[in-house]
């Protein structure tokens, strides 16, 4: 009766139900009144112009992380290190971003691609070392991830910087900035990136639905000894998977470099773009079009989460908690597969 | 006499940053060794830490200067609980165990952050007023040069740290506990042909895990911050994981391993004071331990054999 298609549909749907109203017997249970809570949430996501820029905002690098770890997900390979891509992508972006003086038509391109690059060598490594060594890709973009943010840090005191804790602002012909969407929104911070996003959605579409190798990278996720049998290179295809995803998160690099902050900082910790992205994929079913709408409820949740405090005195930490039950829920998703098949039977 | 001086301090450095991975890390090394793949080890920390934090301040007037030992023993047993969200998902749920294990960190941050928002109306909790303190073992600090180097201004953690590093290897490969647990994560299937309970066994490895993760963040909390925020348990958990796959999940291994991450990280704040390493800027000290974790397990250092069915969930009567 019930087909996968519908299973793929549903379950992240009752998942994001679970999740929200797991967040209201968590605010009950502490003596707020969820309604409230969740009316703050709303308002902050899309109560004024300015409020809706931010969030948009913040779902443009979700989306192009989520890509990146859905489209390694599609190959069978967990990309844990989309972090360390995003930041080696934020950086190579400023980095062209401050240190060229071109016109606009070949500057900003050249910047996103120098990210895209950026981020793809980050995911050629653990990539390589999986097909050719076969090294749990899980534990070397973790230690990446590291490895990023190190490197980042020393490369933007010591050589985009004089000892100083971020970069200079990017030159205007490298910026995804937009004064008109900005005064649109009360000067939020959105930028011209989400097309960016929108059009990186579309290709990944493209590539996996559309294309030869995305069938390969495809078979290869499904059953990699099959595909070896079928004639196919599952090694090329595993570094290839790799660095696509890696390219995806380096681009969610130039959306805060180029766009969002302009500038590059000395981070003490991480930015938890990527790792929000395995939850924007896991919700999204790792398809192009679910990772587009996962990004928005996440950007909707964190950036709604920032008016819950003064509104409706609730932390806005509670989001966090919400976050991570969604994901346990959507990863649980053979419980809620036998919850539904027991129903189906009992009411025969 | 000056060298002596200086291998003590890097000595002490080190001990200081490896003891709570050795818990971790060992914790790991039971939760893998059942075949669970436990990348949620940092948010089991965070949790200790947490709660140990949380529980020294409220049952200080209570227990005086037990005050510590109480606190870890209740993180212990609170992260164990925790850890049991980990288990029902990945093993009777049959949830992608990396995937609940990144839910787990994101749930301890979580909920550890609210709490401290709801508790203390703060991003912080207040500084605790019964830390653990370095002290020197009577008598055995007398010996010349060893006293200096072992027994001097180490805290009583690290030594519990090394001995349990023991009690585990002896538990792991010298019971039929062990036995069991390693069966299970070698070939579930045969384990259960044999009449072992897979699930119970790897439920037990993964609440071990959750205890010792917890001991581990509680252990950083009292000797290291002495208070929770979120910038306490920053990466910590992934170091052990990587300390429990460096050390081929043998809990010595892991040890040795958890011992020259400690080094490793020490290194980068004492190297000031070494001639040798004054003039190699800092950020290769940082990445160290990550690079050579990854030379490591691309088979320059040794192969890395990891449990057999480490990752896959059992199910009753598939092939």
């Amino acid at each position: 009766m019930f087909s996968n298609r519908l299973f793929n549909i549903l379950v992240p749907i009752i998942s994001v139900l679970l999740g929200l109203i797991s967040g209201a017997i968590i605010m009950l249970i502490f003596g707020y009144n969820p309604i409230a809570g969740f009316a703050a949430l709303w308002n902050g996501a899309f109560g004024d112009a300015y409020f809706f820029g931010e969030t948009i905002r913040q779902v443009t690098p979700y989306i192009l992380s989520g890509l990146a770890v859905a489209f390694a997900l599609r190959s069978g390979l967990l990309n844990i290190g989309v972090e360390g891509q995003v930041f080696m992508g934020w950086l190579a972006s400023v980095w062209i971003g401050i240190s060229f003086e071109l016109p606009m038509i070949l500057h900003l391109p050249l910047a996103i691609l120098a990210a895209a690059i950026a981020g793809a060598f980050w995911g050629f490594i653990p990539g390589l070392l999986k097909a050719k060594l076969g090294v749990h890709e899980v534990i070397v973009t973790i230690m990446m991830n590291y490895i990023a943010l190190y490197l980042s840090n020393s490369i933007v005191r010591n050589l985009l910087s004089d000892g100083a804790d971020r970069t200079e602002n990017v030159a205007a012909t490298a910026s995804l900035q937009s004064n008109w969407l900005a005064e649109m929104t009360f000067y939020s911070r959105i930028h011209y990136g989400f097309i960016v996003a929108l059009l990186m959605a579309l290709v990944m579409w493209f590539i996996i639905n559309r294309t030869t190798t995305g069938f390969e990278l495809r078979s290869v996720g499904f059953n990699q000894h099959a595909s070896k049998y079928a004639g196919m290179n599952v090694s090329k295809n595993i570094i290839l998977a790799m660095v696509i995803s890696g390219a995806f998160a380096g681009l969610a690099g130039a959306m805060e470099g180029l766009g969002t902050f302009g500038f590059m900082s000395i981070k003490s910790g991480f930015t938890n773009i990527g790792f929000d992205g395995i939850a924007v994929a896991l919700l999204g079913a790792n398809t192009a079009f679910g990772v587009i709408l996962a990004a928005f409820l996440f950007g909707i949740l964190k950036i709604g989460a920032l008016n819950m405090p003064t509104a409706a005195g609730v932390p806005t930490e509670l989001v966090e908690i919400i976050i991570a039950l969604i994901i346990f829920f959507v990863a649980s998703s053979y419980m809620i597969r036998w919850v539904i098949l027991r129903f189906k039977k009992e009411g025969k | 006499m000056e060298i002596i001086e200086l291998i003590s301090r890097i000595l002490g450095a080190s001990v200081v940053f490896a003891t709570p991975l050795i818990f971790t890390a060992l914790g790991g090394v039971f939760s893998e060794r059942s075949g669970v793949i436990n990348i949620g080890l940092e948010g089991l920390m965070i949790m200790g830490a947490f709660v140990a934090i949380v529980s020294n301040l409220t049952f200080y007037s209570v227990f005086g200067s037990a005050t510590p030992i109480v606190s870890l023993i209740i993180a212990m047993v609170v992260s164990a609980i925790f850890a049991l969200v980990h288990a029902v998902a990945s093993i009777t749920f049959r949830a992608d165990q990396v995937v609940s294990g990144v839910a787990i960190n994101f749930l301890a941050l979580g909920i550890g952050l609210f709490l401290t928002k709801q508790w203390y109306d703060k991003g912080q909790t207040d500084f605790i007023e019964s830390p653990i303190y370095s002290s020197n073992v009577p008598l055995l600090n007398k010996i010349p040069i060893l006293g200096d180097m072992f027994f001097t201004g180490w805290y009583w953690t690290s030594y519990l740290a090394i001995a349990l590093a023991f009690l585990v290897w002896f538990i792991i490969f010298k019971t039929p506990f062990g036995l069991r647990l390693r069966s299970v994560g070698e070939h579930p299937m045969a384990a259960d042909t044999n009449g072992i309970n897979v699930y119970k066994m790897r439920y037990i490895g993964v609440m071990l895990s959750g205890a010792f993760g917890g001991l581990g963040g509680a252990v950083y909390a009292l000797t290291v911050t002495h208070n929770f925020s979120h910038g306490t348990i920053v990466g910590q958990g992934f170091i052990a994981l990587a300390a429990v796959i460096f050390g081929k999940w043998h809990p010595l291994g892991a040890l040795g391993a958890a011992i020259f991450f400690g080094f490793a990280q020490s290194l980068s704040i004492v190297s000031s004071d070494i001639a040798l390493l004054e003039n190699v800027p800092s950020v290769f000290m940082l990445i160290a331990p990550y690079v050579l974790t990854i030379l490591a397990l691309a088979g320059f250092i040794g192969r890395a054999e990891a449990p057999k069915s480490l990752g896959e969930a059992y199910v009753k009567g598939n092939r």
